[in-house]
């Protein structure tokens, strides 16, 4: 659903030569800059992703209007800021976006790349963690995994938008997979960090930036929070991750369930 | 058993001569602006002056007392722990208090004097210690616009050094949390709330314009009684 087109020509770098384990998931796409023969200075890593629906899908939860600009601009800037930093360092040429991540938060000391690529992951998560018709309640293991580590479903509601309330500042709000304790839990995030810093796994998050409900709520972040957990929540998108993350954090003996 | 409550009211004496009026808890309350919400315009939107003051600001003095309040339980309770839990709720919504109050102080609007630039001794110290008054405006526009996420850019004065500074708090943080010395003599409030719905994401336009709503006469008065 990417908005990156490949071009499986050769690499320019030899880096990846050295490494031919990893297959690269960017691609390379040089621009022409005012029709000229010349190929331009810019190479682009990433490409700006759009949701996987469209900007009004959302409505009347979150306008069209925010997706614009969130989207738009926003995200879209983040991804510019992300491939200005790239061209001018091919140290992290080669890493995949969940890697970058990782890498450049360099154990709390980040690195100038790290806000750029962390917000473009954010985002891209944020925006596949809603759908149109989103909210209700999980189904199966995800439900059942909630259940086990919150008590109930209610209870873990209340968490997690227990949590955007209390958010002081700009930042996230996230279910996780912790790998360690091998459980659920909600977690919040102090402005673009995340909890793959901490080696934990996503598994829904909501941005708690002014900037993502302002233009619908105003300062109205209780409104907004019950307003996501109730219709815009992908629980598809949750499940998907969870049964991904499962392949990694053993969480038990898997019950099928019936039918 | 008679030793703590004698250790309460001992306590509750020297609150006394403290002033704390145990009888009536001191609450603070929200500031009225000096000006109508749409004074600020084309630079700020009444909109937002309204929503910032009346429900930003009104919720950060709210919270505020409530944090206190509960402070003052368990304190009388000597619950160190809950003591030590509500710093954090104390910090944000005591600091967007103060802040916020600096802040509508700092503005005005154009017919009652918001972007003349200062004269007299801090006129004459921001050349000193920045070049121009331009070199100190493209220094703080610079600063607040690299913030990342909720905060404020800060024109301060060291009360140790006699020396002005340029300085960025986190969320709500008051400038003195930087150093006891620093005194604010202007704050630019750049959460998001602050421009989001007039300028969108384009912080640096709202950085440009907010210098035609600055209230120098204000940071002139704070500088000089700090130096006289």
């Amino acid at each position: 659903m990417g908005s990156v087109t490949c071009n499986p020509l050769a690499p320019p770098s030899t880096h990846l030569l050295l490494n031919p384990s990893k297959i690269p998931k960017f691609c390379h796409s040089r621009r022409q800059l005012h029709g000229s023969q010349r190929a331009s200075k810019i190479i682009a890593y990433y490409g700006l992703k759009t949701p996987p629906y469209k900007l009004d899908a959302l409505e009347p939860y979150m306008s069209k209007r925010t997706l614009e600009v969130h989207w738009g601009e926003l995200h879209r800037g983040y991804v510019e800021g992300l491939n200005k930093h790239l061209a001018k360092d091919d140290v992290l040429y080669g890493y995949t976006l969940d890697e970058l991540v990782k890498v450049s938060y360099n154990s709390g000391n980040p690195l100038p790349v790290f806000n750029n690529a962390v917000q473009v992951w954010n985002h891209d998560f944020f925006w596949e963690s809603m759908q149109p018709g989103g909210g209700d309640i999980p189904k199966y293991g995800v439900l059942e995994q909630i259940e086990k580590d919150f008590g109930s479903f209610t209870n873990f509601k209340e968490k997690f938008i227990g949590a955007a309330l209390t958010l002081f500042g700009s930042g996230y709000v996230w279910l996780v997979l912790k790998r360690e304790e091998r459980r659920l839990a909600v977690v919040k995030t102090s402005n673009a960090i995340n909890p793959l810093v901490w080696n934990d796994i996503p598994i829904i998050s909501l941005d708690m930036w002014e900037h993502a409900y302002y233009l619908d709520y105003k300062n109205d972040k209780g409104t907004y929070a019950n307003v996501f957990m109730n219709h815009l929540v992908s629980w598809n998108a949750a499940m998907s991750r969870m049964a991904r993350a499962e392949a990694f954090v053993n969480l038990g003996e898997p019950k099928i369930p019936i039918a | 058993m008679a030793l703590r409550s004698l250790a309460i009211r001992k306590a509750i004496g020297l609150g006394k001569s403290v002033g704390l009026g145990l009888r009536g808890l001191q609450t603070v309350t929200l500031p009225d602006l000096p000006y109508d919400y749409s004074a600020l315009e084309p630079a700020i939107s009444g909109e937002i002056m309204q929503l910032h003051h009346q429900k930003h600001h009104q919720a950060y003095v709210t919270n505020y007392n409530k944090a206190v309040e509960q402070l003052f339980q368990a304190l009388n309770k000597v619950d160190t722990s809950t003591v030590v839990q509500l710093q954090g709720a104390i910090k944000f919504n005591g600091g967007g208090h103060v802040n916020h109050s600096i802040f509508w102080k700092n503005l005005a609007p154009v017919h009652e004097g918001g972007g003349e630039p200062p004269h007299s001794s801090l006129g004459w110290a921001i050349d000193t210690h920045f070049g121009s008054l331009e070199a100190l405006i493209q220094k703080m526009s610079a600063e607040g616009a690299a913030l990342q996420g909720s905060g404020w850019v800060w024109l301060g004065l060291d009360t140790e050094f006699k020396r002005l500074v340029v300085e960025t708090t986190a969320n709500q943080d008051p400038l003195v949390t930087k150093a006891p010395t620093l005194v604010p003599l202007l704050g630019i409030d750049v959460w998001e709330h602050a421009y989001y719905l007039q300028y969108k994401n384009v912080k640096p336009d709202y950085l440009k314009n907010i210098w035609n709503v600055m209230n120098w006469k204000y940071a002139s008065d704070v500088y000089q009684k700090e130096c006289p």
